[in-house]
């Protein structure tokens, strides 16, 4: 059986959306936690271009850039599978997961916000494309995006609200409404109930406790 | 299936619309195309994309999407002729990502021709960096699918027409003939097959069309 390794950080979204799709297909893998400031040459070596995690390496073959390792997760091993089957709704699909991947820079932005009103400003545009999301990605109000089971669009989601619950305990900054996102709201609480879900998501006490001094030090070097 | 099925709204000027028409060329896909006037835009264009408002958008039957390369994928799904994406799914995740930091390079080198000073510099060494990485990509092939164009080739497409343009106005050169002999081979190559030369935008008006968006820019970032 060719050999499966994902380089990734335990507390980040992106890694996690690989191992949540790794886990939800009963994929045996080898995890190497890497470290952002110490990153290991093979790492280097496999995504020179960014040289970022998650990194899933296939059989030697290394593979870059979170949902692009999700879809070819599905391709290889398509049992659960995380895409529809129809051109249009995976058009759909996959248009979601780049809207919401766009929303990475205003994550960004509350984490990096030297001042109260920089990270007011950041909160209103998360807002905005969250909106967005409740209004036009969750409107169907089924229980998940791919139905009643999760698909790429709720791990792709599910992986940034998990961040921003985090990132909203480390900031003292209230994100996800309920009156204002009542939707999404519901979908996330279904989300984190999936039995895959909960047994592979850091507790939150842990991402706090790891992320709070790291935002801290990122926000001192910038 | 009749040329009213498919329906392409797209902008004259847009170089990712353009890949659309590519593809939809290449496979022989009839199309009715309708041309949006991106500062004037239409209640049909905020209607078929109300989410981001832009174009490219394809319209197949009742079912429209956005996103150039999400839609080749869709085209190729659909139309099997003429296979645009690679065969095996190791190749197609390579050409995802080298498409994908496509349209980082192109926005990068966007922007490297609006911006000023020290902000320009920067995207430009960062655009400058990235097409080296893509010359290694090209290395010993014709084109990014191999003997045909694919759909890595429609996804850098850009840097055949619009770029020059871009260097000429920004005075700057992001693609180096010297450094990047492949790519300028690519260039030749892609901008003489058949379909790809009798589909090209027109130069003036994408000249006046960048001046007018360099204008746009600065009347609204004061503090750049």
């Amino acid at each position: 059986m060719a050999e499966v390794k994902l380089h990734g950080f335990w507390y980040s979204p992106f890694t996690l959306r690989v191992v949540w799709t790794l886990n939800l297909k009963d994929i045996p893998y080898e995890n190497i936690e890497e470290d952002r400031f110490n990153k290991s040459p093979q790492l280097l070596q496999y995504n020179p271009v960014h040289k970022k995690t998650p990194v899933l390496v296939h059989d030697g073959k290394p593979i870059c850039e979170s949902m692009i390792i999700v879809e070819y997760i599905d391709e290889i091993w398509p049992q659960n599978s995380l895409l529809p089957a129809d051109p249009y709704d995976r058009a759909q699909a996959r248009f979601w997961v780049k809207y919401i991947d766009e929303m990475i820079s205003t994550l960004s932005a509350i984490i990096r916000s030297k001042s109260s009103e920089d990270r007011e400003k950041a909160k209103e545009n998360l807002w905005e494309r969250l909106g967005v999301v409740e209004d036009q990605c969750l409107k169907d109000e089924n229980k998940f995006y791919g139905g009643d089971n999760i698909n790429i669009v709720d791990i792709a989601l599910g992986s940034f609200v998990k961040f921003i619950e985090v990132l909203e305990i480390t900031f003292k900054v209230e994100i996800l409404q309920t009156e204002r996102f009542p939707h999404l709201h519901l979908w996330f609480n279904n989300f984190k109930d999936v039995q895959v879900i909960k047994e592979n998501t850091p507790h939150q006490e842990k991402f706090v406790a790891f992320l709070k001094p790291l935002f801290e030090k990122i926000l001192a070097s910038s | 299936m009749g040329s009213q099925d498919v329906k392409l709204l797209n902008f004259l000027l847009s170089p990712v619309g353009r890949r659309v028409e590519w593809a939809l060329k290449l496979k022989g896909v009839d199309y009715e195309y309708i041309e949006e006037d991106i500062f004037n835009k239409s209640n049909l264009l905020l209607e078929l994309n109300p989410v981001h408002k832009k174009v490219p958008v394809l319209v197949h039957g009742q079912k429209s999407m956005a996103e150039s390369l999400i839609i080749l994928e869709y085209i190729d799904e659909t139309w099997k002729q003429y296979p645009l994406l690679p065969h095996h799914p190791y190749q197609r995740a390579l050409a995802r990502f080298w498409a994908k930091l496509s349209d980082e390079l192109a926005l990068g080198a966007w922007r490297a021709m609006v911006r000023r000073g020290d902000e320009r510099e920067k995207v430009l060494k960062e655009a400058i960096e990235v097409m080296e990485k893509i010359e290694q990509l090209i290395k010993g092939n014709k084109f990014f699918g191999g003997n045909n164009i694919g759909y890595l080739d429609l996804a850098f497409g850009w840097i055949t027409c619009w770029l020059p343009v871009w260097e000429e106005i920004g005075s700057m050169q992001v693609l180096d003939p010297l450094k990047c002999p492949s790519i300028s081979s690519w260039k030749i190559h892609f901008l003489n097959h058949p379909i790809i030369k009798d589909n090209l935008p027109p130069r003036d008006q994408m000249i006046s069309y960048c001046h007018r968006r360099i204008e746009e820019f600065y009347s609204t970032h004061h503090a750049y």
